[in-house]
């Protein structure tokens, strides 16, 4: 398993063609703490850049991007529940939805955890 | 940040207290500190809360006559409201209108027994001031304190917090004003604020702004506060932002801020009219309005924000107003909006909708203010 970064603040897992995608844990400390997480229906197709979810704090909503092309297979039940599980693992446990990766190729177009946070 | 923005006062001790700051109506203002907006949101509603608000616009109104009622009945030329009747040491609520009976900018009067003191939103102070001046000039010296600093401690604790300092504040009730010494400053206090919490609104030289705020911020029990929580503490007490809530499109009667006008000044009162958009505001009163202000509440857990449009029904057919305020309300622990919707859907518990990212999500009128109000009457 690979972890790809994005400069909007996304992380991607990926697993061959199956991967999980959350936001930073730098993006999360930025936005505070979350009180709704809502993603795109399972099945959804996202090229990269579109918004596929979104998270909201008190005062304002962030849409989150797929980071690369694929179809939407499944979102974070638990954070509908407990959306602060983002502020209290983004990286890990508060992951926002999984996808199917069209083609594993454009992963190569992302950043690198060193990448990321030389940004 | 741009050179343009200005600074307050309390701009240094904001920065070492860590806000994050953010440009608002042209200054640099603390968005959130450390603690972050729910937890200050929550730290005022349960114990007290500091809060710069410097950025806002202190005028004050003497008359040439040297009495204080001349300069009541010369600023009720621009005000909707019972200035006249206003007693020495109270502050009351009023809009300034225009000729089409618009709000141009909410503010508070406080009769200080020889002049007038008026407190008005950081975007529009300049031509607050202005107009007030060309209006009144002839029978008042309106003069702009806009170097001052002002400060509110709001929260339950409030008083608490403020009396050791200065005692007088114990005898203060809701909208009660004085004139008297914090920390060996001279200051005005008075017993209001812009959360729905007992509270305290403290102004003073901007020279001396700091050290009454770090007098304050020593009690016990208080944290310093951004605009990011002031924000959701006013919409879940269903007060007006200006810009977003009321603005000069909506009219008082429109915006359910009739009872900021008193009786003296409405149909039939011994001072009725006699401001700007007098006629169009007498008549809606007499013969109701197409929309109204609301305040809504969701069913789900998704915020609605300001700008989503209202619907009738879940479908999206029939659209009867817009969101003008939306947040969560971490004290109501849902989302919380007020808005207008059209007067025949502006009854309490109707069913309305609202469009969020191509869904219609079932909110209800439901009574404001969302929380209960902790004024001490």
């Amino acid at each position: 398993m690979t972890t790809y970064y994005t400069k909007s603040h996304e992380w991607i897992r990926v697993d061959g063609d199956q991967a999980t995608v959350g936001i930073t844990t730098h993006a999360s400390e930025e936005l505070g703490e979350l009180v709704f997480v809502e993603a795109k229906d399972e099945g959804t197709e996202v090229a990269a850049g579109d918004a596929a979810a979104v998270v909201e704090s008190v005062k304002a909503a962030s849409d989150i991007y797929a980071p690369v092309a694929g179809t939407l297979a499944g979102f974070n039940e638990a954070l509908s529940d407990d959306p602060t599980l983002v502020g209290r693992d983004a990286e890990g446990e508060g992951w926002i939805f999984r996808m199917t990766v069209s083609n594993p190729d454009d992963l190569k177009g992302l950043l690198t955890a060193e990448q990321y946070k030389s940004l | 940040m741009s050179d343009s923005l200005q600074r307050t006062p309390l701009y240094d001790l904001n920065l070492e207290l860590g806000a994050k700051m953010v440009p608002f109506a042209g200054f640099e203002m603390p968005i959130q500190f450390p603690a972050g907006l729910m937890a200050e949101h929550l730290h005022t509603r349960e114990k007290a809360g500091l809060f710069d608000v410097s950025h806002m616009g202190q005028i004050r109104i003497a008359a040439k006559s040297g009495d204080v009622k001349d300069a009541a009945a010369a600023l009720e030329t621009l005000v909707p409201a019972d200035y006249v009747g206003l007693a020495a040491g109270r502050q009351r609520y009023g809009l300034l209108t225009n000729d089409e009976g618009g709000i141009l900018d909410d503010l508070m009067v406080a009769n200080m027994g020889h002049d007038l003191l008026v407190v008005v939103n950081a975007g529009c102070k300049v031509q607050d001031a202005d107009r007030i001046e060309k209006a009144l000039s002839d029978r008042c010296v309106v003069t702009r304190q806009f170097d001052r600093g002002l400060m509110a401690l709001q929260g339950p604790a409030a008083e608490a917090a403020l009396a050791p300092l200065c005692p007088a504040v114990k005898d203060m009730r809701f909208m009660d004003v004085i004139e008297t010494e914090l920390a060996g400053v001279k200051v005005t206090v008075s017993r209001s604020g812009y959360t729905g919490e007992d509270g305290f609104e403290i102004g003073c030289a901007g020279a001396d702004s700091e050290k009454v705020a770090r007098a304050i911020l020593a009690q016990p029990d208080v944290l310093p506060i951004g605009l990011g929580a002031r924000d959701s503490l006013r919409l879940e007490a269903g007060l007006c932002l200006y810009g977003n809530d009321i603005d000069v499109t909506t009219t008082p009667v429109e915006a359910s801020l009739g009872w900021a006008i008193q009786k003296a000044r409405r149909e039939g009162g011994s001072r009725e009219g006699g401001y700007p958009g007098a006629e169009v505001v007498l008549k809606q009163t007499r013969d109701g309005v197409s929309r109204k202000r609301v305040g809504l509440l969701a069913e789900g857990r998704a915020p609605v924000r300001a700008g989503a449009k209202l619907f009738a029904d879940a479908e999206g057919q029939k659209e009867i107003g817009v969101v003008t305020s939306g947040a969560f309300g971490p004290s109501v622990k849902a989302p919380v909006a007020m808005g207008y919707v059209a007067s025949d859907h502006a009854a309490l518990d109707t069913p309305v909708f609202a469009e969020l990212r191509g869904k219609y999500v079932p909110l209800h009128v439901r009574a404001m203010p969302f929380v209960a109000p902790g004024f001490k009457r």
